[in-house]
């Protein structure tokens, strides 16, 4: 057998191998690739002591069953502990059209970390934290911190029905209320990036943000 | 079996010493049995507040350290015949007990006593797991003040990931004038922030600072406003439903008195 194609390439990190998996081809092929690698081309530097291993696969969309044939592969080789499988597609879909729910008080002292779109039931109060990489949506009083799209996302906002922050965070931004915001009454609004600055809106003009909401438009 | 109820607020000088004297003495005042426990190890002042420093023989950490029984550390009140208190020790620090050794004293406690009142000290470290180990209920006292409130907020945070439920609130020392005229935070804007249970709201008044001082519960004292809000309180706990007594509607009351009392 003769490698038609490079759907696997090895990359060497500083403390151990990056596999990228190529996420174009079809699964077969890629495993009889990664196989054919693994036992006849790359022996050399695939025998020896235990090297570290992460597993890239791209934006192709893997079911667990898939993603443990890949993993099964690789373990036939003593020497190689796999650390990660990431897949972007699997995150980013999990992160950018659903929002899971939680229901709570975060009190003072107390930390909500969250992956993807959170909306909050209940109340943040001063000295409570949510941080999350997605939206942060808080249906009561936002009276503590909130860090939205912490991975860097400056997309990401923050939205409460009492927005009374004692600081807000969008990725990088960090922004708190009395010298940085005009004053307002509290109601409902949300928080989001313009050009790095943080600005404050009513929840009503959250069309403008010009992003992929599903929009109501009526008839 | 009685209840254990640990009194408890994160801030110091919030009034929980106080609260748990008071409190205890006007559920003794109601007939029950009742056992004070000071947990606060290096800085008792409980037995202070009650008058009995002079009565200690052994404390709690002599019990825990086997030096003696259960029932020789405790000191019988000098006015109620079925209020005992349980000293702390002031010569160690909170790290001489652990929480299983104080599970084990409030249980054995609870036995004996219908109502077995925890003082809690300040603070969320060894002292706070010790005083709640044992404890079946939870009062958190604050006082009107953002710094009091947000400690409030954080110990009832944390009282409600540990096995106690449903955390009740005493706001202690409220000034109605000042709250009136907006310099206060008001039981309101407290009650939205924490979203617990009231219990009961305290006024501040001086006599409770002079009891204190003499070693005499407030809750003795029939003039006293503070007093009756601690009676209340009590009452509250045995399962009665005494409504909250308003501030601005209770100075009413009193100035209608004085009216009265001028006339007569």
């Amino acid at each position: 057998m003769t490698v038609k194609s490079n759907y696997v390439t090895i990359k060497g990190i500083k403390d151990g191998l990056v596999f990228l998996l190529d996420d174009q081809c079809d699964i077969t092929e890629l495993l009889s690739e990664l196989r054919y690698k693994l036992e006849h081309s790359h022996q050399n530097i695939l025998t020896g002591p235990i090297i570290h291993v992460d597993v890239k696969l791209g934006s192709r969309l893997v079911t667990e069953d898939e993603k443990q044939l890949i993993v099964d592969v690789l373990k036939q080789k003593g020497n190689l502990l796999i650390r990660s499988v990431e897949s972007l597609s699997s995150e980013e879909d999990s992160s950018k059209d659903q929002i899971s729910t939680i229901i709570g008080m975060v009190r003072s002292g107390q930390v909500l970390h969250h992956e993807g779109n959170l909306l909050f039931l209940g109340d943040v109060n001063p000295g409570g934290t949510i941080i999350c990489t997605g939206d942060i949506y808080v249906l009561g009083s936002l009276r503590g911190m909130a860090h939205a799209g912490v991975d860097g996302n400056e997309g990401a906002i923050i939205a409460a029905s009492y927005f009374s922050p004692t600081q807000l965070r969008i990725a990088d931004i960090i922004s708190r209320p009395p010298d940085e915001w005009e004053t307002r009454e509290s109601g409902m609004e949300y928080a989001y990036l313009l050009d790095g600055v943080m600005q404050i809106d009513k929840i009503t003009n959250i069309v403008r943000l010009g992003r992929d909401f599903k929009v109501f438009k009526g008839v | 079996m009685g209840e254990a109820i640990v009194i408890t607020s994160g801030k110091g000088g919030v009034g929980k010493t106080t609260t748990s004297a008071n409190i205890g003495t006007a559920l003794a005042l109601q007939g029950k049995k009742v056992c004070l426990v000071d947990t606060d190890i290096g800085l008792r002042n409980l037995d202070v507040v009650m008058g009995l420093e002079n009565r200690i023989i052994y404390d709690l950490v002599d019990v825990t350290d086997g030096r003696c029984r259960l029932n020789q550390a405790l000191v019988k009140d000098k006015r109620f015949d079925e209020l005992y208190m349980l000293p702390a020790a002031q010569t160690k620090d909170k790290n001489a007990v652990t929480p299983e050794q104080m599970k084990d004293i409030i249980l054995e406690l609870k036995k004996d006593f219908e109502y077995v009142i925890i003082d809690c000290p300040a603070g969320i470290e060894q002292g706070f797991k010790n005083a709640i180990a044992g404890a079946d209920q939870a009062i958190v006292v604050t006082t009107p003040e953002n710094a009091a409130v947000r400690d409030a907020d954080r110990i009832v945070g944390l009282l409600e990931s540990s096995h106690i439920q449903s955390p009740k609130l005493i706001v202690n020392r409220i000034r109605a004038n000042m709250v009136r005229s907006g310099d206060m935070l008001d039981i309101d804007d407290i009650l939205q922030v924490l979203n617990i249970d009231l219990i009961g709201i305290v006024p501040d008044d001086e006599l409770v600072i002079r009891a204190a001082n003499l070693g005499e519960p407030t809750v003795m004292n029939p003039d006293s406003k503070a007093a009756m809000a601690y009676r209340n309180i009590a009452r509250r706990i045995l399962g009665d439903t005494v409504p909250l007594m308003l501030l601005d509607q209770k100075k009413s009351v009193l100035t209608r008195m004085k009216k009265f009392f001028g006339m007569s």
